[in-house]
């Protein structure tokens, strides 16, 4: 008894030989082992890493949907608006609600995808070694390079690859699509490529199979809702130009953005899928437009199907809206007459190919109507547009298309309308006095070239003022002829007015402009020899013959011909700085050109007003600027002068019109028409540019569209009167 | 001679302080037993949830249904004598491979490997009851030729007697289970005192096969393992997020671990709920505990399971005969091969095989040939202590 009470009851002792004990042990031990790995394992994972696994499995089950910001409007200076947003129901498709066979077809196109891409890379990567190559020269590249570069990335490029076709046992779906494709006029292969795109682009989120289906589809939709399981009706935004082509160059056009873009600066932080402004306004003032993408976030579950959940969305931000400096009715008026003074040139006979106009404010650069033609209508670009469609607005070669805004990227020799900077610029400098008179007879003679008037008119040895009046071409040679050994005068004073610089207009692009000299065109000359050289070509077109610069250059440049290329808007501003000084005893302004005014909420209230400060400030001789501003005047309004047929019943003691004409050649095509004006208004004075290609004399097509202009902004009766100066 | 039955020792016991009411069970091994019942019906009760739209507790109401039938056969078993089955050897080893060749030849498919056979009530899992079948038939071949150990011809036989019944059920294909047999072979030897050098020579036989199976025999163009079964082997090397690749299971499965972090997320387990962890109720449950119940509640299942397997090497040395010991070391390395590669796949630390967490796993199969082989424990501890008790060394209760 005392034996057995000795030992612990539970604990039954039997002999037990060493080896099974050893055994025994080695298990026990190799279990703690493992037992420990295991520990240590889990304490890693979920102590030591388990944020990080959180976030995995949040990841994995939250999808954020961008939810589209309403843009915000585009406004004239008033408050009407000229670009809106209209509000349309979109047919979608859920992707969850479809048929197994297309989740099937979807994961084949993306199998297919991702092979595709696989194959491709040695093609990209050839691309990047050749061009790591090429910049490692520090030298530019030849022909040759550039050719085998371009032979890469067309090699590089990623081949569409075909959309594997629905499976035959997919019936269901195809009766689904087929009956869709019958209500929305579309061939059932092509929602069921959309779908398949659409899923592939963005999993999860609904795809868009028409965007503007129209009242009586998406009734018969929303009436049989029953027949079209997983089609459903969403409201989208459109945006909607209700004036159609009118300043469509400048307003721009909006897009989905490009994966191009989303690299850009201006895009950052832009979702892709994200509604941008491509081109004009719509691009340059983006970020306070576009508003901010919302996030819709869904749970879903491993199968991608939505599963109820209470995560936060968030809601989209609507853009601002932005008001312009332009004024609607102007901008019309303006367009109409352009469109007018185009007809009455080819109805005599000109090809009036095309044109454009700008409308300042003298004092503070604010355009108040600016416009090009031909234009287009930006609503087209609402869908996709074909790649003939595009090219065809981009123009072809030389010939620039629609999409090009020829006030401020068109590049023309002026014409006669230069003249004033010319006179200026033979005062200031003293190379004639405001009475000396020049340029008798009818052509000019220097070494073996003639340098004529228009059409070998005689005006006689003529002072300034009446030779701005009339244009006399024999006077602006001969301050030309006496200004050369002076140096760049002529091109200096350009420069000080704004010409041959960047005005800084808010657009996304403006053309530099060209004002030549000496210095330019001995540049000009080694950039072709370059050119030649490293080509092997006979001529690379920079400049026809490298030769010095010669007294015929500076000639032809004080009437604006020869190598001298700037568009209307730059005109517009020398005027204008003209204009300023006149009015202000010679202090003038270089004025900033600028479309947009102000930044408002989408309910109204400013958020900011957008300042453009002046470039400079200039001074000028009053008297000297008094002289050339009266031979303007003259010119404008008394008999004789090149324009005063085309204001003829203007009240000039009202609002005295400083114009003129221009008449630039383009030796073998028509003349293009050019008209600058001042006029003068204490509160609303203007400066008005019009040029119209091969429309023929300025004062024949683009000064009475200036008139037409004028009228409207001073509500005046609209005239159109031809005048029949056959000046330069 | 009738089974032994512990009821009559216990009435000649000459030194009997008192009787108890309590049944004769190994306590502890029976709270292991409990404390995992629980802990799967509660887990699976959450995890199962969604997997059946509109009926929430369809699996989770058959687990307790299968625990407790596994419960009472367990109950049952304990009252038996285990010695009595040592004569039944040849009757066992037929009924093992018949039964799985009868699901070779007539079984019905769940996903691409033929495992059961489908009864009016219920689906059988061959390759699972042929566990504790294995266990029973190579211990009574061990236990017959104890004298003769060392002999590498006894080695020979218990290897192939093992090795027979894998290949089929290898073929079915289960690879999973055709390990779990292999390791039970190799644990019986160990533990009846096989020498080392067999030993030692037995484990570099597996290692070349697993390298000529793995490697060499692929490359030959020779399949004996699936291709599946090979990528599953291996995935875990390189996990990956791809859904097509076989690295996306063990990859989820780590997320729903990690991300249980020491408390785990409760309600907010997506990863099993929203079903991106597939198999969460079977061969992943251990994932769906840590994931709902964090750091915590898997650490108290693993401590359930040290406690299981430490009760379950106790029993292999109180045996009153090598029977009783050689049983016990067969289910020894059945729980803890399961439990450490199971586990140890769900972490990342081990390849897919498809072994089920013992007790944890939904599956009646499993289930129930668990609680026989611990119903196969408690008849050698009932025995091992009315033995000692009629030897006078200990009380009966």
């Amino acid at each position: 008894m005392s034996a057995i009470e000795r030992r612990r009851p539970s604990d039954p002792r039997i002999p037990v030989s060493p080896q099974l004990a050893l055994r025994v042990a080695i298990i026990g031990g190799v279990t703690m082992v493992l037992f420990g790995v295991i520990f240590f394992r889990l304490w890693y994972l979920q102590v030591l890493s388990g944020e990080q696994y959180v976030q995995q499995a949040d990841a994995n089950r939250v999808r954020d949907l961008p939810i589209a910001a309403p843009r915000g409007q585009i406004l004239d200076r008033d408050g009407r608006s000229i670009v809106t947003s209209r509000t349309t129901n979109a047919v979608q498709i859920v992707p969850s609600e479809m048929p197994a066979a297309v989740k099937e077809q979807v994961s084949a196109y993306e199998q297919s995808l991702s092979e595709a891409e696989e194959r491709h890379r040695p093609a990209v990567e050839r691309v990047a070694r050749f061009e790591r190559v090429l910049a490692s020269h520090h030298r530019p590249a030849t022909k040759a390079q550039l050719r085998e570069r371009r032979r890469l990335i067309r090699a590089a490029r990623t081949p569409r690859v075909p959309i594997p076709p629905l499976p035959l046992s997919a019936s269901h779906a195809r009766r689904l699509f087929a009956r869709l494709g019958r209500v929305l006029h579309l061939d059932w292969r092509t929602i069921d490529e959309r779908v398949v795109e659409g899923v592939t682009a963005t999993p999860y989120a609904n795809v868009t199979v028409k965007t503007d289906a129209g009242l009586g589809p998406l009734t018969v939709l929303g009436e049989r809702q029953s027949e079209f399981p997983g089609v459903i009706q969403r409201p989208v935004s459109i945006r909607n130009y209700p004036y159609g082509e009118m300043a469509a160059q400048v307003l721009g056009h909006v897009d989905e953005v490009s994966p191009q873009e989303l690299e850009m600066r201006a895009f950052r932080k832009v979702l892709p899928g994200t509604i941008v402004g491509q081109e004009g306004l719509e691009f340059y003032y983006d970020h306070y437009l576009r508003g901010k993408t919302g996030v819709e976030r869904v749970q879903v579950n491993a199968a991608g199907s939505p599963v109820p959940s209470n995560l936060a969305s968030t809601p989209p931000l609507a853009g601002h809206s932005l008001k312009l400096t332009l004024d609607l009715g102007l901008q019309r008026e303006s367009e109409k007459a352009l469109l007018e003074g185009v007809g009455h040139a080819r109805a005599s006979g000109k090809p009036a190919v095309a044109g454009s106009f700008v409308a300042l404010d003298p004092r503070n650069g604010q355009v108040l109507a600016i416009g090009s033609y031909p234009s287009f209508n930006p609503n087209r670009f609402a869908k996709p547009l074909t790649t003939a469609e595009y090219a065809e607005l981009q123009g072809s070669g030389s010939a620039s298309g629609p999409l090009t805004n020829r006030a401020v990227n068109g590049a023309y020799p002026t014409g006669s309308t230069f003249k004033p900077i010319t006179a200026l610029a033979a005062l200031e400098a003293g190379i004639v006095t405001p009475t000396e008179a020049l340029g008798a007879g009818r052509c000019i003679s220097v070494s073996l070239q003639q340098f004529c008037n228009a059409g070998h008119t005689e005006f006689g040895a003529v002072g300034l003022v009446k030779a701005l009046k009339v244009s006399s071409d024999t006077y602006f040679f001969e301050v030309g002829k006496l200004a050369n050994p002076h140096g760049p005068v002529i091109q200096r004073m350009a420069h000080r007015l704004g010409i041959g610089e960047p005005t800084g207009i808010d657009l996304p692009s403006e053309f530099d402009g060209t004002v030549p000299d000496a210095r330019w065109r001995e540049r000009q000359n080694k950039l072709e020899l370059q050119c030649r050289r490293r080509t092997h070509l006979p001529s690379c077109g920079i400049v026809s013959e490298p030769r010095p610069w010669t007294v015929g250059d500076n000639m032809h440049l004080a009437v604006g011909q020869g190598d001298l290329l700037i568009d209307p808007l730059q005109m517009a501003v020398a005027y204008a700085t003209l204009a300023d000084a006149f009015t202000n005893g010679g202090e003038g302004t270089v004025v900033t050109p600028h479309l947009g005014m102000q930044v408002e909420e989408a309910e109204g209230g400013v958020v900011e007003s957008l300042r453009f400060p002046a470039k400079r400030h200039v001074h000028l001789d009053h008297n000297y600027l008094s002289l050339v501003m009266e031979g303007l005047h003259e010119a404008a309004s008394q008999s004789g002068g090149t324009s005063a047929e085309v204001w003829e019943g203007w009240d000039q003691s009202q609002h005295p019109v400083y114009g003129k004409t221009g008449t630039a050649q383009h030796e073998p095509l028509e003349d293009q028409s050019w008209y600058m004006a001042y006029i003068g208004d204490p509160k609303r004075p203007i400066v008005i540019a019009v040029t119209v290609e091969q429309g023929g004399f300025g004062a024949e097509t683009a000064a009475p569209i200036a008139r037409l202009m004028a009228s409207r902004w001073f509500g005046k009766p609209e005239k159109f009167v031809a005048g029949s100066s056959k000046t330069l | 001679m009738s089974p032994l039955s512990p009821i009559k020792p216990r009435e000649e016991a000459p030194i009997s302080p008192r009787r108890t009411v309590w049944l004769p069970l190994d306590p502890l091994l029976t709270l292991a037993v409990v404390g995992l019942g629980v802990c799967s019906a509660v887990t699976l009760r959450e995890a199962t949830r969604n997997l059946i739209p509109g009926d929430p507790r369809f699996y989770v109401d058959r687990q307790v249904v299968y625990l407790l039938v596994g419960f009472v056969l367990m109950l049952a078993l304990s009252r038996i004598n285990y010695a009595t089955l040592r004569r039944l050897k040849n009757p066992i080893y037929a009924t093992l491979l018949l039964s799985i060749l009868a699901v070779l030849a007539l079984g019905h498919t769940a996903r691409g490997s033929q495992r059961a056979i489908n009864f009016p009530l219920f689906s059988f899992q061959a390759s699972e009851i042929g566990k504790v079948l294995l266990i029973l038939a190579l211990a009574a071949l061990l236990v017959e030729r104890a004298r003769r150990l060392h002999d590498r011809d006894t080695t020979v036989r218990v290897m192939i007697a093992g090795l027979i019944p894998a290949i089929f059920v290898i073929a079915q294909p289960d690879l999973g289970s055709g390990m779990v047999y292999m390791v039970i072979a190799y644990m019986l030897l160990f533990i009846a005192g096989t020498s080392w050098r067999q030993l030692a020579a037995l484990a570099a036989l597996v290692c070349l096969a697993a390298t000529f199976l793995l490697v060499a025999a692929p490359a030959a163009g020779v399949h004996v393992l699936k291709a599946y079964e090979v990528n599953r082997l291996t995935a875990f090397l390189h996990p990956s997020s791809n859904k097509q690749t076989e690295g996306y299971q063990q990859q989820e499965s780590k997320i729903a671990i990690g991300s249980g972090q020491k408390t785990g997320r409760g309600a907010k387990s997506t990863q099993v709920s929203l079903n991106f962890l597939p198999e969460s109720h079977t061969d992943f449950v251990f994932a769906a505990v840590a994931e709902r119940y964090g750091f915590l509640g898997a650490g108290i299942v693993l401590l359930l399971y040290a406690l299981l397997i430490w009760r379950t090497l106790r029993v292999l040395v109180m045996a009153k005969d090598l029977f009783g010991s050689l049983i016990a070391a067969g289910v020894a390395a059945m729980l803890m091969f399961q439990v450490f590669v199971n586990v140890g796949m769900t972490i990342g630390i081990m390849p897919i095989t498809g072994v089920t967490l013992p007790l944890m796993s939904y599956g009646g199969s499993s289930v129930i040939t668990t609680l026989l082989a611990i119903g196969l424990l408690q008849s050698i501890y009932v025995q091992a202590r009315a033995s000692a008790a009629l030897k006078g060394r200990v009380p009966l209760y």
